[in-house]
C-alpha cells in the first residue's frame, strides 16, 4: 500500500499539492484525475521520491519514502514518465533493459524478461531494436511500458500514458493497456484528465482540484453523488455536446 | 577503474618522454629569432662541436630576450650571443655601465660571463626609405621633428624597452602620431609596400642596400652600443675550459661589414645557417643537412607530439571540471571563469610566465597549450550536460540509476556531440597556438614561421604555415570519424 500523510509541496510560493493525506490499495487501479495543473504529476514524482515533501510523509508499505534510495524505490515502482521519457541515444531494446543490466542481471534472464514483455505488451521483434525516433507515438507508449515493467515491480505509476496520440490508436491502446492491467495484477495509479479512460481504468477515482482530492470514489459515485458543484462541472465538461450526443 | 588505468598511462608516457633529456656532457646553445643570432649560435655550436668536449644541443629561436636570458639564467641553456647594450639594459637594468670589465662584475653574483667583444656593433638604427628621406628632407633624427605624422612601423622590442622608443622620444622630443608595432622580420616588406614609412633596424642588417634604406643620423648620440659577445654560464667556462678558450677566438673577428655579409648570405642568397656558419669558419666540412622532407617530417612529429599530448591532458581534466562546474553552481562557475581567464593571457605571455617554473622546451609548451585546450573543453562539456532536458535526468532517477550511472549512462552520452565538438575545437586551436611553443625552444612548425620571419623568407614561413593549417583539417577530419564512433546513432538520426 502507498499511503500519504498531510502531504503538501508548493513551487515558489504556489501551493501545488495542499495538506494531502490519503492511500492507495494493493493491486487495486487508482486514477488520478483533474485538469491540468491540479497536482496529478507532483503527487508522482512525490511518490518516486524525485521532490520531498514540505510536510507530511509518504509510506510505500510503511517505508517511508525520503529515507529511501531511488535504486530501492525504483525495484518496486516501475514509473511510466509523460510523453514516454525514452532516452534519444539508446534503441527500444536497450532503453528496456538498461535497468537491469546495471543491476547485474545475466544475459539470458534479460533476453527471458524482454521477450516476456514484448508479448505482453504486442510488440514485434524488429521495432524494438529501432531508436525512439523511428518509432510511431504508439510503439513508443508500448517500449516505455515495458521499461517500467522490466523489474517486475508490484507498483506501476503511469503519468499520461496514452497522452498525445490521434484517436484510434489511443483507444486501440486503451483496450491493450486494460487486458495488461487485469493480467499484470499490479497496484497501478495512472494520471489522467480524460474522464473516459477513469471510468475504463479505474477502480477509485480521485477528483482533483488545486492540489487537495476534492472526491475520491468510483466512477458512478462520481456521477451519482457529486460531492460538488466542481464535480458535476468537470464531468459534465467532458461529456459529448447535446445536439450530437443522438449520432454517438 | 579504465579513466585511472588511462591516466596512468598518460602519466607515465610523459614522464619518460621527459626522464630521456640527460643533460650530462651536453652543452645547450641559444639564440634568439633573428638572423644575426641564429648565425651567431650557429657559428658557437660547431665551435663546441669542433672541440669535441661536449654534445651541442640547439634551441635556436627563442622568443625575445626575456625568454632567452630566464634559460641561460636558470640554466635551461648554457651559452647565447648577447648584446652588451642589452645586457645592460634588459638585465642589469643599470645603463651606466658599458665597458666589458663593469658588465663581468655585474653578472659575477648570477654566476654568468661574458667574452670581449665578437668585433662589431650591432646598435639599433633609424632608417627609411631613401626617396622618402630626399622627398622629405630627413638626413636626423631631430629632423623627424618636422614630420610627425609619417608612418612608423617599430618592432614590439623596440616599443617596449626601456631605451627604445619610449626613451628616443624623450632625448630628441618627437611626438610621432602614427606609430605601429611589427614584426621585425615584416617590416622589410611593409617598408617596401608604403604600409609604413619608417622602421627600427640593426646596423649588421643585410638588407639595408637591397632595400635602398638609408640610416638616420643619431645626432644626440642617443642609441648606446651594442657589441655582441658571448653570454654564458660560468660553469660551461669551468666544466669545459677548451671549448670557452675556443670560443674565446672569436672575440675580435667579426667587424661590421663581415656581419653585415653573413647576414646577408643568409636572408639575400638564402644560404642556410649552417652555410653561412661553415663559410665563415672557412671550413669545407660536409654538413650534416638532412632533406626538407625529412625535416618537416621531424617538425610534423614535434608539433603533433605538443597538440596531443596537451589535448589528452586537457580532455582528462577538462571533461570531469566541466562535469564539476554542472553539480556545485558556485564552483562551477569559478571553473568557467579561471579557464575563461586562461584564455585571455596572450600566448607569449602565458609561456613566459611558465619558465620560471618549468624551464623552456617542451614541458612549458605542453602546460600552456593544456590551459589553453582546457575552456572549450570545459565549457562545452558544462553547457551540453546542462542544457539537457531535465526530463532525462529525472527519468534516470525514477529507474534507480545512481548518479555516476546517470552521468555515464545518459547524460555524457547525450551531451556527447556538444562535449566533442569543445575538444574538436580545442585540438584545431591547439594546433595554431603550438607553433608559438618555438619560441620557447618546444621546435613543431612553429620552428620554421619563425627562422622564415627571422629571413624574411616567405616560402620558410609557408612551409611551416602550410603544414600546420593541414595537420588542423586532418585533426578535424579524424574527429569527424571519430564523432561517428563515439556519438551515439540515436542522437544523430
Amino acid at each position: 500500500m502507498i499511503s500519504l500523510h498531510a502531504v503538501s509541496k508548493a513551487y515558489d510560493g504556489k501551493v501545488i499539492v495542499h495538506n494531502l493525506t490519503t492511500s492507495f490499495h494493493k493491486e487495486k487501479i487508482h486514477i488520478l484525475l483533474g485538469p491540468s495543473g491540479s497536482g496529478k504529476t507532483t503527487i508522482l514524482r512525490l511518490i518516486m521520491g524525485l521532490i520531498e515533501p514540505d510536510t507530511g510523509e509518504i509510506q510505500i508499505n510503511d517505508t517511508i519514502v525520503s529515507r529511501q534510495k531511488h535504486r530501492d524505490i525504483a525495484s518496486q515502482i516501475g514509473y511510466v514518465i509523460q510523453e514516454s521519457g525514452l532516452f534519444p541515444h539508446l534503441s527500444a531494446k536497450e532503453n528496456v533493459t538498461l535497468v537491469a543490466k546495471l543491476r547485474g542481471w545475466k544475459k539470458e534472464s534479460i533476453q527471458k524478461r524482454l521477450e516476456e514483455l514484448l508479448r505482453l505488451v504486442n510488440l514485434d521483434n524488429d521495432s524494438i531494436r529501432r531508436y525512439p525516433q523511428e518509432l510511431s507515438g504508439g510503439q513508443r507508449k508500448r517500449v516505455s511500458l515495458m521499461r517500467a515493467l522490466m523489474l517486475d515491480p508490484p507498483y506501476l505509476l503511469l503519468d499520461e500514458p496514452l497522452g498525445a496520440l490521434d484517436p484510434i490508436i489511443r483507444s486501440e491502446l486503451q483496450a491493450e493497456l486494460k487486458r495488461i492491467f487485469s493480467v499484470l495484477k499490479k497496484t497501478v495509479i495512472l494520471v489522467t484528465h480524460d474522464i473516459n479512460e477513469a471510468a475504463l481504468f479505474g477502480d477509485t477515482i480521485s477528483l482533483f482540484h488545486q492540489g487537495a482530492i476534492i472526491q475520491q470514489g468510483t466512477f458512478e459515485e462520481l456521477c451519482i453523488k457529486p460531492t460538488t458543484t466542481f464535480v458535476t462541472q468537470f464531468i459534465d465538461a467532458q461529456k459529448p455536446p447535446q445536439n450530437i450526443r443522438k449520432f454517438l | 577503474m579504465k579513466y585511472l588505468t588511462l591516466m596512468s598511462f598518460f602519466l607515465l608516457f610523459i614522464s619518460q618522454s621527459f626522464g630521456q633529456e640527460t643533460r650530462d656532457k651536453t652543452i645547450v646553445v641559444g639564440s634568439k629569432t633573428f638572423t644575426e643570432s641564429y648565425i651567431l649560435a650557429e657559428i658557437i655550436a660547431e665551435v663546441i662541436e669542433d672541440v669535441g668536449e661536449a654534445k651541442v644541443e640547439r634551441r635556436f629561436g627563442l622568443g625575445g630576450t626575456g625568454i632567452v636570458f630566464t634559460a641561460l639564467e636558470t640554466g635551461e641553456i648554457d651559452i647565447y650571443p648577447e648584446y652588451t647594450g642589452t645586457i645592460t639594459e634588459v638585465i642589469i637594468k643599470n645603463p651606466t655601465i658599458t665597458s666589458v670589465k663593469d658588465i663581468r662584475e655585474a653578472l659575477a653574483n648570477k654566476n654568468l660571463i661574458i667574452s670581449e667583444s665578437l668585433g662589431f656593433n650591432n646598435t639599433y638604427a633609424i632608417a627609411l626609405k631613401r626617396s622618402t628621406a630626399e622627398k622629405l628632407h630627413i638626413k636626423t633624427i631631430t629632423d623627424l621633428m618636422k614630420h610627425p605624422g609619417i608612418l612608423v612601423g617599430f618592432s614590439h622590442e623596440f616599443l617596449k624597452r626601456n631605451d627604445g622608443f619610449p626613451a628616443l622620444e624623450k632625448a630628441y622630443g618627437l611626438n610621432l602620431t602614427n606609430v605601429i608595432g611589427i614584426q621585425h622580420g615584416l617590416a622589410y616588406t611593409a617598408i617596401e609596400s608604403g604600409k609604413i614609412e619608417l622602421t627600427d633596424i640593426y646596423s649588421t642588417d643585410a638588407k639595408l642596400t637591397k632595400f635602398d634604406l638609408e640610416i638616420l643620423k643619431d645626432d644626440h648620440n642617443f642609441f648606446p652600443q651594442y657589441y655582441a659577445v658571448l653570454f654564458a654560464r660560468k660553469k660551461l667556462a669551468e666544466e669545459f675550459p677548451k671549448t670557452w678558450h675556443a670560443l674565446q677566438k672569436l672575440e675580435g673577428r667579426i667587424r661590421d661589414e663581415k656581419m653585415q655579409e653573413l647576414n646577408a648570405r643568409a636572408e639575400i642568397d638564402k644560404k642556410t645557417f649552417q652555410e653561412v656558419a661553415l663559410e665563415f669558419r672557412g671550413e669545407l666540412r660536409k654538413g650534416t643537412q638532412s632533406s626538407f622532407l625529412k625535416k618537416l617530417w621531424e617538425v610534423s612529429l614535434e608539433h603533433l607530439y605538443l597538440v596531443m599530448i596537451s589535448l589528452v591532458a586537457a580532455i582528462f581534466i577538462g571533461v570531469p571540471l566541466g562535469i564539476i562546474a554542472t553539480r556545485y553552481q558556485l564552483l562551477g562557475q569559478a571553473i568557467l571563469l579561471v579557464s575563461g581567464l586562461l584564455q585571455t593571457i596572450p600566448s607569449l605571455a602565458l609561456l613566459c610566465f611558465l619558465i620560471p617554473f618549468f624551464g623552456i622546451g617542451t614541458l612549458p609548451s605542453l602546460v600552456a597549450l593544456f590551459l589553453y585546450g582546457l575552456l572549450p573543453i570545459v565549457r562545452n562539456t558544462y553547457s551540453g550536460i546542462i542544457s539537457l532536458d531535465p526530463h532525462y535526468r529525472e527519468t534516470a532517477r525514477a529507474l534507480g540509476l545512481t548518479h555516476v550511472e546517470e552521468l555515464r549512462f545518459v547524460e555524457l552520452p547525450l551531451a556527447s556531440i556538444t562535449l566533442i565538438s569543445g575538444i574538436k575545437t580545442s585540438a584545431v586551436i591547439n594546433v595554431g597556438t603550438a607553433t608559438l611553443a618555438a619560441l620557447i625552444g618546444a621546435g613543431g612548425y612553429g620552428k620554421l614561421i619563425i627562422t622564415g620571419l627571422a629571413l624574411n623568407d616567405i616560402p620558410t614561413i609557408l612551409s611551416g604555415a602550410i603544414p600546420a593549417a593541414l595537420m588542423a583539417l586532418v585533426i578535424h577530419a579524424c574527429f569527424e570519424v571519430l564523432d561517428r564512433i563515439i556519438i551515439p546513432k540515436g542522437i544523430r538520426l
